[in-house]
Parts: structure tokens; C-alpha cells; sequence
């Protein structure tokens, strides 16, 4: 339900240019979001219609991790990426963690933070829930979740869980 | 003013923009080269999208027309919809670099290419 | 002045997607060229974004959006071929 949503306000804000929005446009989009949810229907018939992608406590949750946890974490990313391409000092492997996460939505949310945040990069995700990524700076060949990245699992879970 | 705000940010987005750019060349495999591209040109070009924001609402409240909201509203969707695909493209061809058999050069550990020997050396499926 | 320092910082960022283009072209394998395309494609939307408003026009803006879009169908297209699925 939230991708016939998304697409409809995506569609109105797109299209929306100073004034308002004609009564035309309005049919348009609805007619566009419609067949978008359908065809998101037909593509992943085990995804039912449901309202809880709705709930905007969610939303607001997803916001908060946006620009709390998740900004901070890009910046000190680029930061300490920045220093590594100046002094040119790595140590790289790929090393393997299992934050346990079960639907595709959190490990999306995860290995989509990971990749964006220090010195690590998500390059394969097997079927049993194994992260594999490749750490710019190896300091512990097995390391813990929170060594990799601090608390975005638990973020990713209660985001998507 | 103005000038000032918009060259701040302005100079931050080519800073890291350029540091993406000189890590294609500093780094010396695919997998290190990708964490200084997709890191740096992301976030270069969000702080490109916050300045023409700032300038756009800057412009907005000299001028009063509506065109510049469109342009901070047009702005900013770019800005998510680049955030969201730069870190899956960068996932997508790590994965497909590690498939196609490259292995990270001066490795320490490699954990991916323990588990496939482990299955049969070629259970690329 | 700020529209001049615009086209100055589009001048900049063109000049860095001039210099991806050894990478490109250079690369030993596929994968390595891949990641210099998709550099490349950030790079551009950053270029119109901010020519989008040195020139005030908001239609530059959507061809950036586009782009950014398509290029990430086409970096994912990239990456089947490079595992050999295509």
C-alpha cells in the first residue's frame, strides 16, 4: 500500500509547479500509482496489501535514523575515507558478520548504511543471513557487529522488524 | 552573504568530489577504488544539491517566486534518489567483481572465497 | 557573483569527470570500468545540479533525476554481464 503512496505524492510533488494542482493531474496520478502498485503486486505476490507501511511512527522513526545516526555516519565515513586516499594507508579483507536480520527490508536498510558509513562496504549476502564486507582497514580478522557498525542493527530491525 | 553560504558548501562538494575522483587512481583493486568512489562522489554531490537548496531559498526570499521552491523541491529528490541508488550500484558491482572471480588485492582475509572453496571451488550459481 | 561561482564549480566538477576518463578507458578488467562509470554518472548529476541553477532553469533539475535513475538500471545491467548472467 505504501508504494501506491509513495508514488502518488512523488508524482504530485514532481508536478507541481508554483500553483496548484489541476484536477487532471490528480486523475493521472492516481491511475499511475495504481498500475505501479499492481504491477509491485504481480511481481511479489507473497506481499499483501497492508496498511503498516503507513503507520507514521514509522516514518518519523525513519527520518530520526536519517538524519541522527545515518548523517553522522556518512560524515565521519568521508572523513575517514578521505584521510585513507591522502596518506594511501589500508590493510583490506573481507570479513564476515550475522546480524541476524530475517526480512529483505532490513537487510536492505543495513547493507545499504554499511555501505555508506567507515571503511566498509557490503559485497554479498548469503541465505542463512552472513553479511560479507570488505573492511577497508582490517583490525580484527573476526570481528563483533558493533566493532563493523555500532548500532545499526538494531536501528535496521526496529525500522523494518 | 549569499556568496559566502553557497561557496562553503560549494567547496566541500568538490573537495570530497575530488578525492572520489584521485581514489580511482590511488586505491589498487576494484573493491578499495569503489569505497572512495561511491563514499566521496555521494556525498560531493549531496553537498552540491544542499547548495543550489540554500540558493534557491536564498533567491526565494529576495525575489518571492514560486519557480525557486520548485527548483529546492526538484533539488532534494534528486539528492534521495541518488542517495538510495549509488550505495545499491556499488553493492551490485562488488558482488559482481567477486562473482566473476577478482580477488581483493593485498588481502589480509578473505572470508567469501573460504566459503566458496568450501562448497567446490566453481558453485558460482 | 554567486551565478559566477556557480559556473565555476560546474567548471571544477566537469574537469573531474574529464580525469575519470583514463580509468575508463584504462581499466584492466570490466569491473574496474564499471566503477568508473558509475563515478562518471555521479559526477554529471552533481554537474547539472548545480548548472540546473547557474542557468535558472528547473528543467535540468528532472534530466538529473532521470539520469540518476537510468544510469543506476544501467550499473545494475553492467554488473549482470560482468557476473556472466546475461
Amino acid at each position: 500500500m505504501y508504494v501506491f503512496v509513495v508514488s502518488f505524492l512523488m508524482y504530485l510533488l514532481l508536478v507541481w509547479s508554483g500553483g496548484g494542482v489541476g484536477i487532471f493531474e490528480l486523475f493521472v496520478a492516481l491511475i499511475l500509482s495504481a498500475v505501479i502498485a499492481l504491477l509491485f503486486h504481480k511481481w511479489h505476490p507473497e506481499k499483501k496489501f497492508s496498511v503498516s507501511g503507513l503507520n507514521p511512527r514509522k516514518w518519523f522513526d525513519f527520518l530520526h535514523y536519517l538524519f541522527g545516526p545515518f548523517a553522522v555516519g556518512l560524515a565521519k565515513a568521508n572523513i575517514d575515507v578521505a584521510k585513507r586516499v591522502i596518506t594511501g594507508n589500508i590493510r583490506p579483507g573481507i570479513v564476515r558478520v550475522n546480524p541476524g536480520l530475517k526480512t529483505d527490508l532490513g537487510k536492505t536498510i543495513l547493507a545499504d548504511s554499511i555501505t555508506l558509513t567507515p571503511g566498509t562496504l557490503t559485497v554479498d549476502i548469503d541465505d542463512e543471513g552472513w553479511f560479507y564486507i570488505h573492511w577497508l582497514f582490517v583490525r580484527d580478522e573476526n570481528p563483533a557487529e558493533e566493532e563493523l557498525y555500532g548500532d545499526f542493527a538494531c536501528w535496521a530491525r526496529r525500522l523494518a522488524e | 552573504m549569499t556568496f559566502l553560504l553557497v561557496g562553503a558548501l560549494l567547496l566541500v562538494s568538490l573537495f570530497f568530489n575530488g578525492l572520489g575522483a584521485f581514489s580511482l587512481y590511488r586505491f589498487p583493486d576494484v573493491y578499495t577504488r569503489l569505497h572512495g568512489a561511491t563514499k566521496c562522489t555521494t556525498f560531493g554531490t549531496l553537498f552540491a544539491a544542499f547548495a543550489v537548496s540554500l540558493f534557491s531559498v536564498i533567491r526565494f526570499f529576495e525575489t518571492g517566486e514560486g519557480r525557486f521552491i520548485v527548483l529546492l523541491i526538484h533539488t532534494l529528490i534528486a539528492a534521495a534518489v541518488l542517495l538510495i541508488t549509488n550505495a545499491t550500484s556499488a553493492h551490485a558491482i562488488a558482488r559482481a567483481a567477486h562473482r566473476s572471480g577478482l580477488l581483493p588485492a593485498r588481502a589480509v582475509v578473505d572470508r567469501l572465497e573460504e566459503k566458496e572453496e568450501m562448497k567446490g571451488g566453481a558453485a558460482h550459481d | 557573483m554567486t551565478t559566477k561561482l556557480l559556473f565555476f564549480a560546474a567548471m571544477l566538477m566537469g574537469f573531474y569527470a574529464l580525469t575519470v576518463f583514463w580509468r575508463l578507458v584504462a581499466g584492466p578488467e570490466t569491473a574496474n570500468r564499471a566503477v568508473a562509470l558509475d563515478t562518471l554518472n555521479s559526477l554529471v548529476v552533481a554537474l547539472m545540479i548545480i548548472l540546473a541553477a547557474a542557468y535558472d532553469s528547473v528543467v535540468m533539475v528532472d534530466v538529473a533525476i532521470v539520469y540518476a535513475a537510468l544510469s543506476f538500471v544501467g550499473t545494475l545491467f553492467i554488473a549482470r554481464y560482468i557476473e556472466g548472467e546475461v
